[in-house]
């Protein structure tokens, strides 16, 4: 347990010390899917982003980040921003583009996505402690084996 | 569970709290008209749902009222606050099986003696379990990429549901479609064993003196559990269809509707409600649907997008194979091998693998409601609004019926997602955890062979909440 929190709190530094950079994706839609659908960056790059249609007129809005662009063939749409939460968020498309649009989507990674490894922790942590409880307990009483006791229906408890 | 059994040695797992003891809501369950009365609005909500995917002018689904109310709206009503809440609810509104009801008693609002219209056949005795709805609901999602986004495909799906509950309602005894057939009352019925409510009889005593089960044979007051179940003793809610019969059938008002704590349904094991292997498959089978709709819906990734919408027959078949084996087999897999593991590491010899399997099978339900809560988040926070636009222009002919017909998208919250999302799976996992450590003393025969074969359960269940955060989060 020691360790992971070791390794945690390391990952939690190296985040801290990190270099902002300038990065830059092109991003082209088409029916339902964006390409790259993933794009990953680090917590502080300045982002810039030009969305190309390759069909109809689609839209980009990032979640968390609240921005919102559209493109339709012809004409790009951009955005430019700083990285500055960490996590990930779906992009979607804004614009109606046809029966699947609900289900247009991509992933915008901050690296280090701490919302992640803060609820994985929890998880293991939780599960290790309730095993520790469980563990440490001795019997108090004669063991349930038996289905469990029909509870009385005195409803005055309330 | 003990009398003083307590959930995180907090919530006494005996606690109830009675809702029908407050006059209003008694009189209320006792009156012919609840249920009648929400059944026949919900009637009226899937008329135009029905018309809407019909003769609706064309319109992607997000501006279909029929799409967005029964697949935004209702799904994740029924995922989010109808099971997990208030048990078999949505049954209890449903209006899918009315026709058959009116067919069958040839009135909607009083109670017809004696025998009910139509063959009355028994349902045969080999499907009486889960595995036509199991099996179903499966089938059902093969279509997903159509039914949630075409809104003719939603037509033909609730009408062929409308359709089918009336057919097998002329030839089978009473509520057979719902209790045996229909595709949302499998998940509806395994999840609401989680359920914070509960529909029991009070004093059993008074059940035990009372020769003529009314609630099970019926009155002038009331229909015979139109479930087939036994109102005065049964301990479960996987097959209450909360229809109330039994609270006006009852002449000593013994029935009650209880609030309760969450997952007191899985301790229960019962030689008349056991655990049961097709119940556990539908564990099994609700968990998988939920990863494969994440990956497909709410996945960046087109090949599996492109599969499910049936861009190439191809693709689909390579799509449903895949789907079927992960959640009939892949999912069941892994599991059996933790299973093996929770034996071996318990020593324990008498228990057989097959009860250990089943027994333990009972966590992934409020793991698999929490997997499914937060799927419903992440479909009702970005696509909620456009309810906002449909309900003015439910039939895409450009009305504005209550001014709302502009109303942009609006993605609420969707920046805290991440964030609900895995709160929630977090929450669920503890009362997996929880109510499993109870199940494995169970489950083996003394402390320490539950201590011991509890331990693989534990790193399963462990596993699949990481993997879930991992996809909703990572």
């Amino acid at each position: 347990m020691k360790k992971l929190i070791i390794v945690l709190l390391s990952v939690l530094c190296f985040t801290a010390t990190s270099y902002a950079a300038e990065r830059f994706f092109e991003i082209k839609a088409k029916r339902f899917v964006y390409t790259p659908s993933i794009i990953k960056v680090n917590k502080g790059d300045l982002v810039r982003i030009r969305l190309i249609s390759e069909d109809v007129t689609h839209g980009f809005f990032l979640d968390g980040y609240g921005l919102n662009t559209s493109t339709h063939p012809g004409q790009e749409g951009f955005l430019q921003f700083v990285a500055d939460k960490p996590g990930r968020f779906t992009f979607r498309c804004s614009v109606t583009c046809g029966e699947f649009h609900p289900y247009m989507v991509g992933y915008f990674v901050v690296e280090k996505n701490l919302r992640l490894y803060l609820f994985v922790l929890l998880t293991v942590l939780l599960g290790v402690g309730s095993l520790l409880i469980i563990l440490k307990n001795k019997p108090q009483q004669a063991h349930d084996n038996n289905p469990p006791q029909e509870p009385t229906m005195n409803t005055s408890n309330g | 569970m003990d009398n003083k059994d307590k959930l995180f040695g907090l919530i006494d797992l005996n606690w109830r709290f009675e809702l029908t003891k407050f006059k209003q809501v008694g009189k209320l369950f006792k009156s012919r008209w609840f249920p009648l009365l929400p059944i026949i609005v919900n009637l009226f909500i899937f008329v135009i749902i029905l018309l809407a995917g019909f003769i609706g002018g064309y319109s992607s689904g997000s501006y279909n009222f029929g799409i967005m109310i029964v697949w935004i709206l209702w799904w994740v009503m029924l995922m989010f606050i109808l099971v997990p809440g208030f048990s078999r609810s949505w049954c209890l509104m449903c209006p899918f099986p009315i026709f058959s009801d009116w067919f069958q008693r040839k009135r909607l609002f009083g109670v017809r003696q004696g025998k009910l219209e139509g063959l009355g056949l028994k349902w045969p005795k080999q499907l009486k379990n889960m595995w036509v709805m199991n099996i179903g609901f499966l089938v059902t999602t093969f279509f997903s990429g159509l039914f949630t986004v075409k809104p003719f495909a939603t037509f033909v799906l609730l009408g062929g549901i409308i359709l089918l509950a009336f057919l097998i309602g002329l030839i089978f005894e009473k509520r057979s479609f719902c209790l045996y057939v229909c595709p949302v009352s499998g998940f509806q019925g395994l999840y609401a064993q989680f359920a914070t409510a509960e529909i029991r009889r009070m004093n059993p005593e008074l059940c035990k003196n009372h020769k003529v089960k009314t609630c099970f044979v019926g009155n002038e007051c009331g229909y015979g559990c139109p479930w087939m179940l036994t109102p005065f003793d049964f301990k479960k809610n996987t097959y209450c269809g909360m229809c109330l019969e039994c609270f006006k059938t009852c002449p000593y008002d013994n029935m009650g509707f209880f609030l309760r704590p969450p997952g007191v349904d899985l301790l229960s094991d019962t030689p008349r409600e056991p655990r049961r292997l097709d119940e556990a498959w539908k564990a099994f089978i609700m968990l998988g649907i939920a990863a494969v709709f994440f990956l497909t819906m709410q996945g960046p990734w087109g090949v599996l997008k492109d599969m499910v919408r049936q861009a190439t027959f191809k693709g689909w078949l390579i799509f449903i194979t895949l789907h079927s084996f992960f959640c009939l087999v892949g999912i069941p897999g892994i599991f059996f091998i933790f299973s093996c593991l929770s034996k071996l590491f318990s020593g324990n010899k008498e228990v057989s693998l097959r009860q250990i399997f089943i027994n333990f099978a009972y966590t992934l339900v409020p793991i698999g409601l929490g997997v499914w809560i937060a799927f419903s988040v992440g479909i009702i926070l970005p696509n909620g609004s456009y309810l906002i636009h449909v309900i003015s222009d439910p039939f895409a002919w450009g009305w504005n019926l209550f001014g709302t017909a502009h109303f942009p998208w609006t993605p609420v919250f969707t920046g805290s997602l991440g964030y609900i999302q895995g709160f929630v799976l977090v929450i669920f996992y503890l009362f997996a955890t929880a109510l499993g450590f109870r199940l494995s003393k169970q489950t083996y025969l003394d402390l320490s062979q539950a201590k011991r074969g509890w331990i693989p359960i534990l790193i399963f269940l462990t596993l699949v909440t990481i993997l879930f955060l991992w996809l909703y989060l990572g």
